[in-house]
């Protein structure tokens, strides 16, 4: 998790460059001294070798697991035969594949909408800053703090179907139990409602330090021409804050679709693979039974890569037109 | 800027260059591993499934007694057991296999059929004095690979104040009828009946297991009538509340806690939660679960087998037997198994265990009518049929689908 979120700062913080090119400022000419070339190679082999090391090499070598046909056996003496896309052909014919897709991107829109919109409210709440307000935001983090084995066992818990907190709630107002966790029309709206939770203060945060550079004056202008605060959000903050809105999305959407510690801890996917995502599924036929499938464990991990990517190069997509306009 | 790079660049460049080099083939030389094992001859390499036992437990003691016996230093690792079999695999494409390897009985045909173990006729262990039900789960298309160190399995634990406040006197559950009986009246007396672990994972099938043996059913046909018939006594049990809708999202430790809020009558737990049972504060007792009409049902065997990893180096095995020799040996067994809160795999040593505490007399019975999950040379065929087998138990329990569609989805799926 940490690796993948130092990676993608990372890429934020690359994402400028483009901008500032477009935005006039020709090429800046060569001022520097000849330099050795070899000097500059020099440079370049720490960033070079780690990411190769850390990166590309892992990359291949999930992509080569995904192409070939592992046993127990064969992993161990390292002779598995090249099956080109076999695994591939049989994650698609499997029929965890269909609910496994639609759960990924059912989890992945709801989780999504949720966490930006609360996160945006409270930032903007926030944003007006009242006493205490700092405190207060503090204590929203929490939830991003907090070990996700933690959050996640304490989740259910609570909804537990015969002594958790929410269906005690629940009886007093006269509503009967719900099987949180152990219904299959239920599981997955429950671990969708936690990983909100969850998400939650990743958005209140950027989104906040977002509104922190927009100019207090824009809102005095508009406060003067006499807009509401309705008015004043739909037209000051939203529109201002749309690349900050834009990476929150993005960097959102790596997150949501790669979770896993939190639907493993709650229901395991289950009951019925009712919950099932392409997340725990990868686990699940990598690691999850006495007799590990590599190969399509790799496969369906890898398809979770290329959706990522995909949405990477959207936003990239996104960033450059905007730019230029 | 330019002027700061000036000069200093070339030896500054120079030296991370250096730097990256260095610290690459030192990872390198380190990756190596077997070359570092070779060197140090002297020391043999333990891997155990025990991380409850620290530096200076019952159990270090031992593995350092019998190193110093064999005449070699011990180095221990020990794994959270779900973890060991993927560690032990991908050891073993490295050429790093640990000397001996303590490991948790349906994984062994799975690390045989990788060509990880050595078999008994390669290793000359010892297994003669094992109880054959439980060799059973160690053996693997006509090989032995390894001896256990010690079984455990599942029984029924009851709690003596719920069901006389019921008024159900235990020596009539004899059956499932009579169980399903006993679960009314105590839901009558406002007590909550049974709690189990039907989770999605290993553990709910080695949970459901007793039941669908016990109803004679097998492996090789999820789908058979006996199959159905255990899946629905689950499956009225949970519609009828005499068992919690949390059981499906139970380990067999969340399962134990509901038991000892000291509301159930019932709880299928294992031989290792005696030491809790007694920290319970209530009365309990033990029955051995009862077939579907009558009799015990066979209980899978849980519990580790200890085994030797093939090596490069076939010198070493003479040592790493004496080691595996040393901790199996009567004497140890005996002090090993009573740690564990195990059942020892020899007869001579249950009935030793017996004579010191009655109270495990149930347990030991349990054992010896006991089943290996891999045994019925099912071997490696073992985990798929598993897997099929918890994905019907939730999707019956769960109400998505019928016991019956859901044991013959599940058939036609593990063949």
């Amino acid at each position: 998790m940490s690796t993948s979120r130092s990676q993608l700062t990372i890429r934020t913080t690359q994402a400028p460059p483009p901008r500032t090119e477009s935005r006039g400022a020709a090429p800046q000419p060569r001022r520097r001294p000849a330099s050795p070339l070899w000097a500059a190679w020099a440079f370049l082999a720490p960033v070079t070798l780690y990411l190769g090391l850390f990166y590309a090499y892992p990359l291949y070598r999930n992509l080569d697991l995904s192409l070939r046909d592992y046993t127990v056996r064969s992993f161990v003496q390292g002779d598995a035969p090249f099956t080109g896309l076999a695994n591939y052909r049989k994650i698609l014919d499997d029929p965890t594949f269909a609910p496994a897709l639609l759960h990924t991107a059912v989890f992945t829109a709801v989780c999504l909408v949720f966490q930006y919109a609360i996160g945006l409210a409270l930032a903007v709440f926030f944003h007006q800053n009242f006493r205490l307000s700092a405190t207060l935001r503090a204590l929203f983090l929490v939830p991003w703090l907090l070990p996700l084995i933690v959050s996640a066992s304490t989740w259910s818990w609570m909804l537990n179907s015969e002594s958790g907190v929410v269906n005690t709630l629940l009886g007093a107002l006269g509503v009967g139990p719900v099987n949180w966790l152990t219904s299959p029309s239920w599981s997955l709206t429950s671990v969708i409602i936690a990983n909100i939770w969850i998400g939650v203060p990743f958005n209140l945060v950027v989104l906040h330090s977002g509104l922190q550079s927009i100019p207090a004056g824009l809102y005095e202008a508009a406060a003067l021409d006499g807009a509401g605060a309705w008015q004043r959000f739909w037209r000051i903050t939203f529109p201002l804050l749309r690349p900050v809105s834009a990476i929150t999305l993005l960097l959102g959407l790596v997150y949501t679709l790669k979770v896993f510690d939190i639907i493993w801890i709650m229901t395991k996917g289950g009951p019925a693979d009712s919950s099932t995502t392409f997340a725990t599924w990868s686990y699940r036929l990598g690691f999850g039974n006495l007799l590990p499938a590599f190969g399509p464990g790799a496969a369906v991990g890898n398809l979770l890569v290329v959706a990522a990517l995909v949405f990477g190069l959207i936003y990239v997509r996104v960033q450059r037109k905007q730019a230029l306009s | 800027m330019n002027s700061f790079l000036g000069r200093p660049r070339p030896t500054a460049a120079v030296l991370l260059v250096l730097a990256v080099a260095t610290t690459a083939t030192a990872c390198g030389s380190g990756s190596g591993g077997s070359g570092t094992k070779a060197a140090d001859s002297g020391t043999y390499t333990v891997w155990d499934p025990y991380p409850q036992f620290t530096k200076g437990s019952a159990w270090t003691d031992l593995l350092d007694k019998c190193g110093t016996a064999a005449g070699v230093k011990v180095k221990r690792t020990a794994f959270d057991t779900s973890d060991l079999a993927n560690k032990t695999l991908l050891a073993a494409q490295q050429g790093n296999s640990p000397d001996v390897l303590v490991v948790d009985n349906p994984v062994v045909s799975t690390l045989a059929e990788a060509g990880v173990l050595t078999t008994t006729e390669e290793n000359k262990l010892d297994t003669s004095k094992v109880d054959p039900n439980l060799l059973a789960a160690g053996q693997s298309g006509g090989k032995t690979y390894g001896t256990p160190i010690g079984a455990n399995t599942l029984a029924l634990y009851y709690n003596k104040k719920v069901l006389e406040g019921a008024g159900v006197d235990i020596a009539s559950v004899k059956d499932w009828p009579t169980l399903t009986a006993a679960l009314a009246k105590v839901k009558k007396a406002g007590k909550k009946g049974i709690t189990f672990s039907a989770i999605g994972t290993e553990e709910g099938s080695f949970q459901f297991l007793p039941w669908f043996w016990g109803a004679g059913a097998q492996l090789t046909r999820l789908d058979s009538a006996q199959g159905q018939s255990a899946l629905s006594l689950w499956k009225d049990w949970l519609k009828a509340g005499y068992a919690p809708n949390s059981v499906l999202n139970n380990t067999q430790t969340t399962s134990w806690q509901e038991f000892a809020t000291g509301d159930y009558a019932f709880a299928e737990n294992g031989t290792w939660q005696l030491a809790n049972a007694r920290k319970a504060g209530f009365a309990y007792g033990v029955l051995p679960i009862p077939g579907a009409s009558g009799g015990n049902a066979p209980a899978p065997t849980g519990g580790e087998f200890v085994t030797l990893p093939a090596q490069k180096d076939t010198a070493r095995y003479t040592t790493s037997q004496k080691l595996a020799g040393c901790l199996t040996s009567t004497q140890n067994l005996y002090a090993t198994d009573t740690t564990l809160s195990y059942v020892a795999p020899t007869t001579e040593v249950q009935d030793k265990q017996v004579a010191a505490e009655a109270e495990l007399k149930p347990w030991v019975a349990a054992v010896r009518t006991a089943k290996g999950r891999t045994s019925d040379d099912l071997g490696t065929k073992y985990p798929k049929i598993s897997e099929q087998l918890w994905k019907a138990v939730q999707s019956a329990l769960s109400g998505s689908k019928s016991p019956k569609d859901a044991l013959t989805e599940a058939q036609s799926a593990a063949k």
